[in-house]
């Protein structure tokens, strides 16, 4: 039996005196698609955060077999430069997750999410949807095998929702996907396990 | 190699938003010029060497205090700072990308205010150009280090003048020695030590600042 790519017992985590997270236990294998869900201030994006290895973990024990190379997060915020095109700005990622052929792949990657005529435009010029899809395009651009997508339907319109989900069952795979959403409805075909935080 | 790759696609990136945001350059241009001539009408007669040095540092400082403090805000709007922590890079690369970047806009604008300054007061000698190189060394890599300190917490526009001031001291110190003083190597060893110094520090630490 394989190794789960994720795994996690006890996991909490506090800022200062405040607790945001407690006693999650988790398991992803590889291959897996495990949805979380719960109310707003549940904790979900810190328990993406510190699966992404943006966060450590205050309490408990994590295992993620995933290195940083291996690993796209698609966090609330893009991460892309406002003022970068959105080709200098994957050109910029592609260049520090040292992808070869990188132009080949920002190329197909704009395209399947419909920036390409607007490659050259600057990040603050888009709507808050094509910010969103230049975000899944950074998130994809180095291939990563695992997946941790912090509500990646929002903001998105029924097109680009669209999009997202034929992306998801195309990725789904090849790739272990840790996904928070509060529409678990929609992902639900594709999930192999769900976690529900307070 | 691919570490000075990393370096300097960061270290583009930040002066390819400069030229499209222009929010920088111009501020500290305009704050260092600004100042002199404020000096210059403040001061009653002309002033001896060593006061005229004491506000080339002092102005020197806080030019570089204003560039310091918007060093990391394009990657606060957007939190794109979580972007490049999550880049398989080594993560000082951020630091020293951002640190060339910060330096090459802080000589842009001493490369307007030191002849400035020259016309105000008193003609430059090698020595101290050769100190204010020094110096922005210590000052880029201490600044930038402690920008990325503050850009996590709330009161960030207040903190990074906190840290940085007392930090920046032994760079006065050796900047007006290395100016005023007879023989100014010594003063100039000691901010080149600053600069080895504080540089190690800051490369080897960066990682445990941008983790949360």
């Amino acid at each position: 039996m394989l190794a789960p790519v994720i795994r996690a017992h006890g996991l909490g985590k506090r800022f200062g005196d405040k607790r945001v997270l407690r006693g999650v236990d988790l398991e992803v294998e590889r291959g897996g698609f495990v949805v979380v869900t719960g109310p707003n201030g549940s904790g979900k994006t810190t328990l993406l955060r510190i699966c992404a290895g943006l966060a450590l973990p205050t309490e408990g024990e994590l295992e993620v077999s995933a290195g940083r190379a291996e690993i796209g997060y698609l966090a609330h915020d893009p991460l892309v430069y406002r003022e970068l095109s959105a080709l200098e700005n994957l050109d910029l990622y592609g260049r520090l997750y040292r992808i070869h052929e990188r132009r080949e792949r920002i190329g197909m990657l704009l395209e399947r999410f419909g920036l390409w005529d607007a490659r050259h435009d600057r990040v603050a010029s888009y709507s808050r949807g094509m910010t969103q899809r230049l975000a899944l395009c950074r998130v994809l651009l180095h291939e990563p095998s695992l997946l941790v997508l912090d509500e990646p339907y929002a903001a998105l319109d029924a097109a680009g929702a669209e999009l997202l989900d034929a992306q998801l069952a195309d990725l789904r795979r090849e790739r272990t996907v840790l996904l928070s959403t509060h529409e678990p409805a929609r992902v639900e075909p594709l999930a192999t396990g769900r976690l529900v935080l307070a | 190699m691919s570490y000075v790759r990393d370096v300097g696609a960061l270290a583009r990136k930040d002066l390819l938003l400069e030229l499209r945001a222009r929010d920088t350059l111009p501020a500290m241009l305009l704050f260092v010029v600004a100042t002199f001539v404020v000096f210059h009408f403040a001061l009653p007669g002309s002033p001896s060497r060593l006061a005229a040095s004491g506000l080339l540092w002092v102005s020197i400082l806080f030019t570089a205090l204003l560039g310091l403090g918007r060093a990391f805000v394009p990657e606060r709007e957007q939190r794109v700072l979580d972007g490049l922590v999550l880049a398989p890079c080594d993560r000082s690369a951020i630091w020293l990308g951002k640190s060339v970047a910060t330096l090459a806009f802080l000589v842009a604008a001493e490369a307007v205010a030191l002849p400035v300054f020259a016309l105000f007061f008193h003609p430059l000698n090698g020595a101290t150009v050769l100190g204010v190189a020094l110096a922005d060394l210590g000052i880029c890599a201490v600044g930038t280090f402690l920008g990325a300190m503050a850009v996590a917490t709330r009161a960030r526009e207040l903190l990074l003048p906190l840290l940085f001031l007392p930090l920046a001291i032994p760079i006065v110190v050796g900047g007006v020695g290395a100016s005023a003083a007879g023989s100014p190597g010594r003063y100039l060893g000691f901010l080149a030590l600053y600069d080895l110094l504080f540089a190690l520090v800051c490369w080897a630490s960066f990682e445990y600042v941008v983790t949360e």
